[in-house]
Parts: structure tokens; C-alpha cells; sequence
């Protein structure tokens, strides 16, 4: 969270002879604090790429230690389509507009699962490789994340996290966990793989929430 | 899991301060990369493969935040960063380029705790680096001499050229003190008369024939650009290796 700190702080040292090189485009007002555009789509991630075959992928919600549903490849890709086009914005600084994803909301995923809403306020993500993040569960629903197959009208490439991985946009992207498995619905919120190494509990780009403490 | 991360949770985190950073050196290491050499009077210390953001303020006071790995020893008395410039970017070109001893600018950190080697995990340690991906192994090898450490430890390093070789004389001398550290380059762009080292990308063939035997249980970290990444990683899995193991750092073109 922005707080006091930054407005006690003493202005900034300059860097002598540093000047912007990249004009200021109309698009400036999409691109959070202390981010940058990039035309690329970088890969970041932990470890190897995790190499799982179709026929074993299933996706699966869970309340607690409790199984609620669990999708095969070919069910999951049976659920309601929704895509999107929307901005992402990496904690390493860059981010990229107007990408197109398509894949199943959460919403949908409650509603095939039977569920007319979410049994618990947080969610932990567990993905192939045995990373996890957390979201709030009000991130998840309405509309505003999505378990995505698709990244611009082809499958997701698996250095991108497919074949499927957590999109939740608004939040910094490695909240959109890559290689996602299942979903979990937690009552406390509990730090992930990141958030345990000192990346903050939430992430929001535009207080840039980059590690524990902002 | 250890007691302290059930312990952090309950302690509300400290904010990562912007410090200011003095330039005290600046080293030329090949045509496009440099390392500074900087005071940071408030430094908390680090471990090595760590990061820092770096933000830069100029006299309007336009803004430009970006990451990079940091490039000296935990036990190194001043903080170091090796900065490759690219072109069309924005920061690199000032920090491995304008910059001069003397000149300030703000980082914070240090950032990262995954991609981490201490002396006290020991080894064998398997460092594949591609280009400017070599930095945060340096921070690791550099750490590994300081320490007095003895793991067996290689490092597999692609560059495109001989005089893309950043660190080139320090990684001799290093390897040179016989304390069971290897340094294998490959070249990838050139084959100069008597090169003696490989002259192929890093394939599986050559991450098996330097890498250490399954049954050591090696730490391996991976650094460099996204496909040199990805295929080394999988090769590495592929061989069999716990994916658990492979500890991996990609540096994709963000535009520096």
C-alpha cells in the first residue's frame, strides 16, 4: 500500500544526463506506476516447464481438503468459453495491452460445479511444479479471472503456462499462475510459492504491491 | 515447512526502501556490457543470485524502474551490477552507457529468494548461463571463493563470440585456484583458431558430458535467455533430474 513513507521520503537523487526515450503515447493512462510497454511476451518462471500430457491434465475445485469438481481436458474444454481482451502488467516491470485470452471463468467453473457461490473467501492456486498463489476470492468472481486455454486464438504455448493457466489481469502476472491444476478454497489467506519469498500478499499494479510491505 | 514462514506471516513486513546508490567505479566487461561499481550506505546485505530494481529520476523528473541481477558477493565490500545495454531500451543504455563515477541513482532490494545459492547447501553445483545470464552465477561464484568453499562445481556458459565473454579473466583466475571449479564456454556465433572450448548452443549432449551424475543430487541454476532456458531445463529434466532442482532465471527482452 502506498503509505506515509513515500511522502516523507526526500526527493529522489537525479540521474544526471537520464532522459525519457520513449514518448509518452495516449495509451500512458493504461500502463500502471514504474511499468513500461513491451511489444514481447517475456516467460518468467521457476523452474523447468512442466511437460503433462492431455490425457492426464484435470482440473480440479476444492473447499479445503474436500474435492467440490474436478474437469478432464476434454470436459474442461466442454465448459462455457469466454474471452477477453485486456492488459497484463509483469512485477518485473513491463506490460502488454490489449492481449486476447480465451478460456472458462471462474464463475463458470462454480456454476458447473454446482455451486451458486464460492464456499470460502480466499483461494489458493496449485499448479503443475508444485507452485501455488493466492487470491482473494472477490478477484476471482464476477467476471474478473479465468482458467485460460487459449492466448490469441491458439492454445497457450507451455512456456506461456499451457495448457491452461490462472488469468487474473488486474493483479500483478505472476498471480496468473502458470500450469494451473486446481483451485482451492481457503478460509485465511495463506502466502504462495512467491508470496512466501517476499512478493506482497496481493499484488495490485496500481499501488505497484510488488513485495511484502508495499 | 520451517517455523519462520508461519512466523512472517504474523509479523507485519518491513517496505523494501528505495536507497540511493553513488556509481564509485564503472568496468567495462565487453562491448555491450558494464558493471558498476556502487556505494549503497544502507545496503541490508544479500545472497547471491539475488536481485535489485533500479529506478531512475531524470531533472524533469520523468521516472524508469527496471531489474537486474546483481553481480558481487554477498561479502563484496561495495555492491556490484553488470548491465548489458540494448539498444532501443531505455535504461540500459544510460546505465551501461552514460554513466559515470559519481552519478546517483535509487535501487531497492535485494529481491528474490528462489534462485539463491549459499555456500552452506553445498554442492555439486551445475551453473548454465547464457550471455548476460552469467551475472547472478558470478554473484554465486564469487560467494562460493569468498567463502572458501570446496563443492564441485561447473560452469556451463554459452556466449556468442569470444569478446561476448563477459568476466572472462576472473572466471580463469577462479578456475585456476583448483579448488574444484570448471569453466566450460561455448561459442555460438564464431570458431576463432584455436578455441578449444565448445562451439554449439547448449544441448543435452553437453549438460550431460559437464553436468554431475543423477545420484549426486546437484543444485543446478539455469540463467539466460528464454529459449536457452527452456531447452536446458527440460534437457536437465529429461535426463532425470528432480524438476525440484532446477532452479531457473530467464531473461526475456523487456526493452532494458
Amino acid at each position: 500500500m502506498p503509505d506515509t513513507q513515500d511522502i516523507l521520503m526526500s526527493e529522489p537523487p537525479i540521474s544526471r544526463g537520464f532522459r525519457r526515450r520513449q514518448q509518452p503515447t495516449d495509451v500512458s493512462a493504461r500502463v500502471p506506476p514504474g511499468q513500461h510497454l513491451t511489444r514481447d511476451f517475456p516467460v518468467l518462471s521457476a523452474g523447468p516447464t512442466p511437460d503433462t500430457k492431455l490425457s492426464e491434465w484435470t482440473f480440479a475445485l476444492e473447499d479445503g481438503a474436500s474435492p467440490l469438481a474436478e474437469w478432464t481436458w476434454e470436459q474442461f474444454n466442454a465448459l462455457p468459453q469466454t474471452e477477453v481482451k485486456v492488459d497484463i502488467h509483469c512485477v518485473t516491470t513491463w506490460s502488454k495491452l490489449d492481449t486476447n485470452w480465451r478460456g472458462v471463468t471462474i464463475d463458470t467453473l462454480l456454476e458447473a460445479a454446482g455451486l451458486s457461490e464460492a464456499p470460502q473467501d480466499f483461494a489458493m492456486i496449485h499448479c503443475d511444479g508444485d507452485y501455488t498463489t493466492n487470491v482473494p476470492v472477490e478477484d476471482l468472481v464476477e467476471g474478473k479471472a479465468m482458467v485460460a486455454t487459449h492466448y490469441e486464438g491458439r492454445p497457450l504455448a507451455p512456456e506461456h503456462g499451457g495448457p491452461a493457466r490462472l488469468l487474473v489481469p488486474h493483479l500483478y502476472f505472476w498471480k496468473s499462475a502458470k500450469w494451473a491444476r486446481s483451485l482451492q478454497f481457503i478460509a485465511q489467506d495463506e502466502p504462495g510459492f512467491w508470496e512466501q519469498l517476499g512478493y506482497h500478499m496481493y499484488g495490485d499494479p496500481w499501488t505497484e504491491q510488488r513485495y511484502a510491505g508495499d | 515447512m520451517p517455523a519462520t514462514e508461519v512466523a512472517r506471516k504474523d509479523v507485519s513486513p518491513r517496505r523494501l526502501q528505495w536507497l540511493t546508490a553513488t556509481v564509485n567505479d564503472v568496468i567495462d566487461e565487453t562491448p555491450r556490457t558494464r558493471t558498476l561499481v556502487l556505494d549503497v550506505p544502507e545496503w541490508p546485505g544479500h545472497r547471491a543470485g539475488q536481485h535489485v530494481d533500479v529506478r531512475l529520476t531524470g531533472d524533469d523528473g520523468y521516472q524508469a524502474q527496471r531489474s537486474y541481477s546483481i553481480a558481487s558477493a554477498p561479502e563484496d565490500t561495495r555492491l556490484m551490477l553488470t548491465v548489458e545495454r540494448i539498444e532501443d531500451g531505455e535504461v540500459s543504455p544510460y546505465l551501461a552507457g552514460d554513466v559515470q563515477a559519481g552519478d546517483q541513482f535509487e535501487l531497492r532490494g535485494p529481491i528474490g529468494g528462489y534462485f539463491v545459492w549459499t555456500a552452506a547447501l553445498g554442492g555439486p553445483l551445475f551453473l548454465v548461463a547464457g550471455g548476460s545470464g552469467v551475472v547472478p552465477l558470478m554473484a554465486m561464484l564469487r560467494h562460493r571463493a569468498v567463502a572458501r568453499s570446496n563443492a564441485q562445481t561447473v560452469l556451463l556458459y554459452s556466449s556468442r563470440t569470444q569478446e561476448d565473454i563477459i568476466y572472462r579473466a576472473q572466471l580463469d583466475e577462479l578456475a585456476a585456484t583448483g579448488d574444484g571449479l570448471k569453466v566450460v564456454h561455448t561459442l555460438t556465433r564464431e570458431k576463432p583458431a584455436g578455441w578449444t572450448g565448445g562451439t554449439r548452443r547448449i544441448d543435452r549432449a553437453m549438460l550431460s558430458e559437464f553436468g554431475f551424475p543423477l545420484s549426486t543430487k546437484p543444485h543446478m541454476f539455469i540463467c539466460g535467455p528464454t529459449p536457452l532456458v527452456e531447452s536446458a531445463a527440460r534437457a536437465l529434466s529429461a535426463l532425470g533430474h528432480e524438476p525440484a532442482r532446477i532452479k531457473t532465471e530467464r531473461f526475456g527482452p523487456t526493452g532494458g
